[in-house]
């Protein structure tokens, strides 16, 4: 078989009890769950082996409609599965929580992706209960007093100790699966670059690099190299931006004014090297459409410099202020068994102990001729999220000079082969939030049958439910920001 | 003639704790954009605030009382009466009689009381919230002021602020222990009573991290510019308190001419910058405290008052 018949096969479609017997394994930890997602008369899982270090995906058809949940063994998959019901209309069968989660019956229409039938009248949507005296609720959002982006948190505290907290979202829901079905490759990357904006570099990469293993195609060697520069300085962007806006909410602008100051050097040599401060519409099925010149390369290696000079006084900063980390750390705990649990990617699962990066883990090229270390801490709270970005942002910037000395020269684009039969494909990068996977299937003329794009915050989300359990009321939002996960990509 | 002249003095006075406030605000925020090596709005910002939002009309709740609507005009007439009793630039006006130091703390307790109650009329969470903190902390940062009060008293004998002031500048006072551990105890007050970092933060945007903003969060309009003048006023009356009894030396007495009046007004706006310039210094370099950390640091504040008052026992030479 070639590479490029590949595509064909690359999900197994399994009978019922297969899926079942694989949702028990997963609850018992055997494997992770990376994704599940809904397709025409099907579900489609994919699944990361623990003891192999492998993804596989399997697919269940659902003739009837019907599948047996996931969520029932495995809780990660409920808001999974509530979303596959509200757009596909497929039904999860003994799911613990049958409510609807993406959508708020404002669509003006009923399973979009599915039998797209007119709108029923909705019923209230019923918050989880939470019984006793003194307990009152606080409903924050979706509008908030400052310019972020939609969700509603419904608080129940007990004076300022958070008993639950429950979170909807759903509110930036602007159909991008829909719009991608039917579009032909180069719309859909730009789509895909689209789902969210602060990670536009990995989402790009994400698809690029499923459409190409869909095609059974490669990219050029420095296609590849390029896309690795612009990843890792969207990470250094993103990850300086939020330690600025994680002090700032413990009401310590100093850090945050520093912090921009470098945020937007790095966004500006971005917009010099590659006439896109944040590095949009570069990467594409088939290589990259900008190439740096010498002169770039000076530009980035001066940006180099800076940050490492500019950098370390501001985490003495940050760790000399006994005021700061009084609030930072020891709050927001999350337990390693729950980051276990919920596959969290990112910082917030390096931060309580769960050793993943897709960099590392699946070795994408150029990774796997690149020299860097995984960081992980244990505790878990707000602080270690702070310290594994600045872990981060030091890894990725040894990470560009790498890049820089190392970078093959050659073509950057390699136009992918036509398609010729229906295929699909998949990939996992790393992004600043965390893994980001993409699946598509494209059809014989080589347009996107379906595509599916899983944000890291599916799995980060819940988590922050748990993590704030026990903090006072106004610790939230500085717990909220060291989780930073994404609306507008979890909501799609 | 003198009695003109005091009627004109007690009304610059007046004018002066009416007009200068958003100044003190404005040139707080333009020194701490400074340090954040931001470039600020110009300090007459917040005079520009306020205009706009008196041309705009307020926006009500539908379930707003009357106390709703009644609480920024009664917030803003116990706020102006108290700080116009503060001396500023100087001392023996016509009103300074009434200068009692407890009846100045009971005029600004009794607007916070209207302001938490208006902060729950409406009933959204954030209101109550505020309020709920507001008391909390308020409960605690009063009996620490009423030490500092005992304390001065002791030392000046007499709650009356012209004649602590007068007291304070003359040769009498000396270096004293129990002045020193007031003076903290009143920074920190002050620091609580006016919502600032470290116990609130002026500038946040999270509701939930909010105290005095959570409770004024309904109001618009000119609604929203009283309370915002009352609470800008409340910042200069402390400055001018801690200003008239730390550094009295440039107060004058009323009846000393002119020329030494404007030279003490000009000493005054000088105080008010250099406070300005110290609460924006103070800001930047230290993070807000956690909510419920706020009663251990009013706690250092009733407990140097209290030490303050009972070294004043020991021995009247503390």
């Amino acid at each position: 078989m070639t590479e490029h018949d590949k595509g064909a096969h690359i999900s197994t479609i399994v009978s019922a009890d297969v899926w079942e017997a694989t949702c028990k394994e997963i609850g018992d930890g055997r494997w992770n769950l990376l994704a599940l997602w809904g397709d025409t008369g099907l579900v489609r899982m994919a699944l990361w082996d623990t003891r192999e270090n492998e993804i596989t995906l399997i697919g269940l058809a659902c003739p009837e409609g019907t599948f047996p949940s996931v969520a029932r063994h495995h809780p990660p998959a409920l808001r999974l599965e509530r979303a596959i019901k509200d757009l596909f209309g497929l039904v999860p069968l003994d799911t613990p929580d049958t409510r609807p989660w993406l959508d708020h019956g404002r669509w003006g229409v009923c399973e979009p992706l599915g039998q797209n039938r007119p709108a029923v009248a909705k019923t209230p949507y019923v918050f989880l209960p939470a019984e006793g005296e003194s307990l009152h609720k606080i409903p924050v959002g979706p509008v908030h007093a400052g310019i972020i982006e939609p969700g509603h948190f419904r608080f129940t505290a007990s004076g300022e100790t958070v008993v639950r907290l429950e979170e909807r979202l759903g509110y930036v829901h602007r159909g991008i699966e829909q719009l991608m079905a039917g579009a032909d490759l180069p719309h859909a990357a730009k789509l895909a670059g689209r789902v969210s904006g602060d990670s536009t570099v990995a989402y790009q990469l994400a698809f690029a690099r499923a459409a190409e293993n869909a095609l059974g195609h490669a990219a050029p060697p420095r296609a590849h190299w390029l896309r690795a520069l612009m990843a890792e300085m969207e990470r250094i962007a993103n990850h300086l931006g939020d330690i600025g806006a994680i002090c700032n909410d413990a009401s310590f602008p100093l850090m945050q004014a520093h912090c921009g100051i470098l945020r937007e050097r790095v966004l500006r040599a971005a917009g010099n090297c590659f006439g896109h401060r944040l590095m949009r519409d570069l990467i594409v099925p088939g290589g990259v459409t900008a190439d740096i010149s010498a002169k770039a390369t000076d530009i980035l290696r001066r940006l180099l410099d800076v940050l490492q000079k500019d950098l370390p006084p501001l985490v003495r900063l940050y760790d000399n202020t006994p005021s700061l980390l009084e609030r930072t750390v020891g709050t927001g705990i999350l337990k390693p068994k729950l980051a276990r649990q919920y596959a969290a990617g990112g910082y917030i699962g390096r931060a309580s102990g769960r050793n993943f990066d897709a960099r590392r883990m699946i070795h994408y090229p150029p990774y796997g001729a690149l020299n860097f270390e995984v960081q992980m801490r244990l505790d878990g709270d707000v602080n270690a999220r702070v310290w594994i970005r600045i872990l981060e942002v030091k890894q990725s910037i040894a990470l560009i000079r790498q890049i820089l000395d190392g970078m093959p020269e050659g073509n950057i684009f390699a136009p992918p082969p036509l398609a010729g039969t229906p295929r699909e494909g998949y990939a996992l990068v790393e992004g600043f939030r965390g893994d980001v996977f993409v699946w598509l299937g494209l059809d014989a003329e080589g347009r996107v049958r379906r595509c599916h794009l899983r944000d890291p915050s599916w799995f980060q989300w819940p988590l922050l439910e748990a993590a704030i359990e026990g903090n006072i009321v106004a610790d939230f939002p500085l717990c909220n920001k060291s989780f930073n996960c994404s609306y507008a990509g979890h909501d799609l | 003639m003198v009695l003109i002249d005091e009627l004109i003095l007690q009304g610059v006075q007046m004018t002066g704790v009416l007009l200068l406030p958003p100044l003190l605000l404005g040139v707080t925020r333009k020194i701490k954009a400074r340090l954040l090596r931001r470039r600020g709005a110009s300090v007459f910002q917040p005079y520009r605030d306020l205009l706009r939002l008196l041309h705009k009309r307020p926006v009500m709740a539908e379930n707003a009382s009357w106390l709703f609507r009644a609480a920024p005009y009664l917030i803003f007439a116990f706020t102006w009466s108290a700080a116009v009793l503060v001396p500023t630039f100087a001392t023996g006006l016509v009103l300074g009689r009434s200068a009692d130091l407890v009846a100045i703390i009971a005029l600004l307790a009794a607007a916070r009381f209207v302001l938490a109650l208006a902060g729950m009329d409406v009933g959204t969470s954030f209101g109550g919230i505020g309020s709920s903190r507001e008391m909390m902390i308020a409960a605690l940062a009063e009996p620490a002021m009423m030490m500092v009060v005992f304390t001065l008293a002791l030392i000046a004998g007499s709650t009356q602020l012209f004649a602590i002031a007068a007291y304070m500048a003359s040769s009498a006072v000396g270096l004293r222990v129990s002045l020193g551990l007031s003076f903290l105890a009143l920074m920190i007050v002050a620091l609580a009573e006016n919502g600032r970092i470290p116990v609130d933060n002026p500038a946040t945007h999270l509701e939930l991290t909010m105290v005095h903003e959570a409770m004024v969060l309904e109001y618009s309009g000119r609604y929203l510019a009283l309370i915002e003048l009352a609470s800008a006023m409340k910042l200069l009356l402390y400055v001018s308190l801690i200003g008239c009894i730390f550094l009295p030396w440039t107060l004058v007495p009323a009846a000393g001419g002119w020329g030494a009046c404007i030279l003490s007004f000009l000493f005054y706006i000088g105080k008010l910058t250099a406070a300005g310039a110290v609460l924006a210094l103070f800001e930047t370099s230290i993070a807000k405290m956690r909510v419920f950390r706020v009663p251990d640091f009013l706690n250092v504040a009733l407990m140097m008052g209290l030490l303050a008052t009972l070294l004043l026992f020991v021995s009247k030479g503390f």
